[in-house]
């Protein structure tokens, strides 16, 4: 873009985004937003995936930022446009992505008035945005771009909304590329304090039953190899929360799962028994903690996070290191390689945690009724894409079988609303996941209840050629709110039976995608195969069995050692 | 304790809501807010009284700091800052009670800025301490209406 150039707002924005190197966003328009999409049709660099659903166009934008690892954009026009957003915008907000969601504002002079499809969107997502601008001047434009991409990438990420109203696409200015940046209010702390980096490492060192509890921070700032680093330095046990798994490979000896409400046997006992609790990029949420009181109870606690409001919100740390994961494991890494450590101070753990390793597995039974079992799918989807697919979740049973089945080795493998648990996230994340990772095998598994929440997305990815797989594991149930009417509420299956549904094969065959159904476990396989060779969007109807549970699982509000399905009870039949 | 946060903010619109918001999502009670222009006029300077055995202070400050639009908290210590708060309290005043209610005024430092035959009107600045004084000794006249501005601090030295 050459400096200076006369244009109208709506191009000033195109060449804005370009500039922030956006090449491509997820929308659907609408009356105020046609000068925006009427600049859109001769963007050369910038491509638009139309979605059929505001909702879609958020979640596309989430699934493409986790899994590339750059700002998603989405837009949407006024008012229900806008609104219709919003559950993604909170969905991005829970799981600190970077998001920009542009949405299109009734002209200036008529906020306030009520007018033809107008919401105070900037006031209704106040509390789920990182910042929030409502542009008043086409002028102010380029800059609120630049600041908004600036303040969704960097220290903690998230959503970014600008609010823009049409006449402000309308007006005319001489658009530059900013470069420059104003926010005297927002300096993010990047390196942590080297005092505390090197408490941490004497603590590191001494300790007798250390564990590393990772979480999604180490993912968004691409800490991966200093974290594989400093685990094999030290020796240290693995475990990862839902958004931070793939941060560390679970192939490794080291590692041992997720730990919380649905995590390993061995992760849970872990941080139960460990002295020393190095807490990354992770923020001590109560599904994973189960009663915060009696978690990790005798070990000293190291946080490391880069936003300084989540070191001694739930837990107060003996060691708080407020700073960039990738930055302060790697100092952390250079400070232990100059201190003397021995291999024996923590074998005996080591060893323990291997013997619990092999004695309590993830374990299922097959169902008696000769039905499939769900978890047999996951591991079918791990053995046919070989630990390499991008798997994208929906919301419920399936998204923990899929956090537990399926084996994870390299980071924003796993894409998943973990904070918000946003039903109807799954289908248009995996199209945003596929559009930003085109050489993956992206694969969506979702369950009937959630995938009829957007389905309607289906078009999107036919339209779009966007070849996603989606593997519902149909059970007709809302299986997890079942699992606890079922464990918790006498089976009182309230509202949760829907085996009124579509046929999911004819549904797919609708839209133009390919569909499938499997009821036996030999077909799972083949399917699978037929799938991701078609290069087509495909939907695979897997029937499995109804009333399968996950475990194991810890109540909410238990400590993490009272599975149900764990050791306390062997022996003793699930309940 | 009370605490007295002095807050730096950018002079930009919904600066006070993103505030106010933030304070009622995260459950904190505000006893009094006070805001207007710093000697900067690009930045606003509000002053927040918060019970600080309520809430962990620590995290209102951290959450605060969160804003984009917010640029430096302080923390005032009682033993070093100046605080003030202006009150404006209509009593009832017949007859021989009027003399009372100004002699009160007059040990307050407060002023009479209105007056008709049934009441007075007090002004009078001072800290969050004075104001209850006063209003408690006024009671028992019949106190009609108070207005308060919310205290506005400022570090010593």
């Amino acid at each position: 873009m050459t400096p200076d150039k006369r244009m109208k707002g709506a191009q000033a924005l195109v060449a804005a985004l370009e500039d922030e190197g956006c090449d491509v966003m997820f929308g659907f328009p609408g009356g105020v937003a046609i000068p925006f999409y009427d600049a859109l049709y001769d963007a050369k660099n910038l491509r638009h995936v139309l979605v059929r659903h505001e909702q879609g166009a958020a979640h596309a934008a989430d699934g493409y930022a986790r899994a590339t690892g750059r700002v998603g954009v989405c837009t949407s026009t006024s008012g229900p446009g806008a609104t219709n957003l919003v559950t993604g915008i909170a969905t991005a907000y829970l799981d600190s992505v970077p998001l920009v969601a542009i949405t299109w504002q009734v002209r200036s002079d008529l906020i306030g008035t009520d007018a033809f499809q107008e919401a105070d969107v900037t006031g209704i997502t106040l509390p789920i945005v990182k910042h929030s601008y409502l542009v008043k001047d086409t002028a102010e434009l380029p800059r609120v771009v630049h600041e908004a991409f600036h303040i969704a990438s960097t220290g903690r990420p998230g959503p970014v909304l600008i609010d823009i109203p049409v006449d402000v696409a309308l007006g005319e200015i001489n658009y530059r590329k900013v470069d420059k940046l104003d926010l005297p209010g927002y300096k993010p702390t990047v390196m942590g304090h080297i005092r505390q980096v090197r408490a941490a490492a004497r603590a590191i060192n001494e300790a007798e039953r250390p564990v590393l509890y990772v979480g999604g921070g180490v993912i968004s700032s691409g800490a991966a190899p200093e974290l594989l680093r400093l685990a094999e330095l030290r020796r240290l046990p693995v475990t990862t929360t839902l958004m931070g798994l793939g941060a560390f490979p679970e192939t490794h000896e080291l590692s041992m799962g997720m730990l919380g409400m649905h995590g390993t046997v061995t992760a849970n006992y872990a941080v139960h028994e460990c002295d020393l609790l190095i807490a990354v990029g992770a923020r001590f949420d109560d599904r994973v903690t189960g009663k915060l009181k009696a978690f990790a109870p005798h070990a000293r606690v190291i946080h490391i996070d880069v936003d300084p409001a989540e070191v001694g919100k739930n837990v107060t740390p003996l060691i708080p290191i407020v700073g960039d994961a990738k930055h302060v494991l790697a100092a952390l890494v250079k400070e232990l390689e100059g201190l003397e450590w021995s291999p024996e101070r923590t074998a005996a753990w080591l060893a323990r945690i291997a013997q619990r390793k092999r004695e309590h597995p993830l374990s299922y039974e097959e169902p008696a009724d000769g039905t499939l079992a769900p978890q047999c799918v996951i591991e079918a989807i791990d053995r046919v894409t070989e630990h390499d697919a991008v798997i994208v979740t929906d919301v419920g049973q399936h998204q923990m079988w899929a956090a537990q089945y399926y084996t994870y080795t390299f980071p924003r493998q796993f894409i998943s609303s973990g904070g918000l648990g946003t039903m109807g996230y799954g289908l248009p994340a995996s199209i945003g996941a596929k559009v930003g990772r085109p050489d993956k095998t992206v694969i969506d598994i979702s369950g009937d209840g959630g995938f009829q929440m957007t389905m309607q997305e289906l078009a999107t990815a036919v339209n779009g050629d966007v070849p996603v797989v989606v593997c519902i594991l149909n059970n007709q149930y809302l299986g997890m709110v079942r699992q606890w009417q079922d464990l918790f509420w006498r089976k009182r299956y309230s509202f949760t039976c829907v085996e009124v549904q579509p046929d999911f094969v004819q549904l797919a065959e609708a839209f133009g995608a390919l569909g499938l159904r499997v009821t036996t476990k030999d077909e799972v396989e083949p399917a699978l195969r037929e799938a991701i060779a078609s290069q087509r969007p495909t939907v695979i109807d897997f029937r499995v069995a109804r009333e399968e549970n996950v475990y194991p699982m810890v109540p909410a509000g238990s400590e993490i050692t009272e599975m149900i399905g764990g050791p306390a009870e062997r022996g003793r039949k699930k309940p | 304790m009370k605490h007295t946060l002095s807050v730096l903010v950018e002079n930009k619109p919904g600066v006070l809501t993103r505030v106010a918001g933030l304070f009622a999502r995260r459950g904190f009670n505000i006893d009094s807010l006070a805001v207007g222009e710093s000697e900067d006029p690009g930045l606003s300077r509000i002053t927040i009284t918060i019970d600080g055995e309520q809430h962990p202070m620590d995290q209102v400050t951290k959450q605060l700091h969160k804003l984009i639009n917010v640029v430096k908290i302080r923390d005032l210590e009682p033993q070093n800052m100046v605080a003030a708060e202006l009150l404006l309290v209509k009593v009832s005043a017949e007859g021989d009670k009027r003399s009372e209610i100004l002699q009160i005024a007059e040990i307050f430092k407060a002023k009479i800025v209105d007056v008709d035959r049934r009441a007075v009107t007090l002004r009078v600045v001072g800290t969050n301490d004075k104001l209850e004084a006063l209003i408690a000794l006024l009671k028992p006249f019949g106190v009609l209406e108070i207005v308060r501005t919310g205290t506005i601090a400022i570090a010593r030295g």
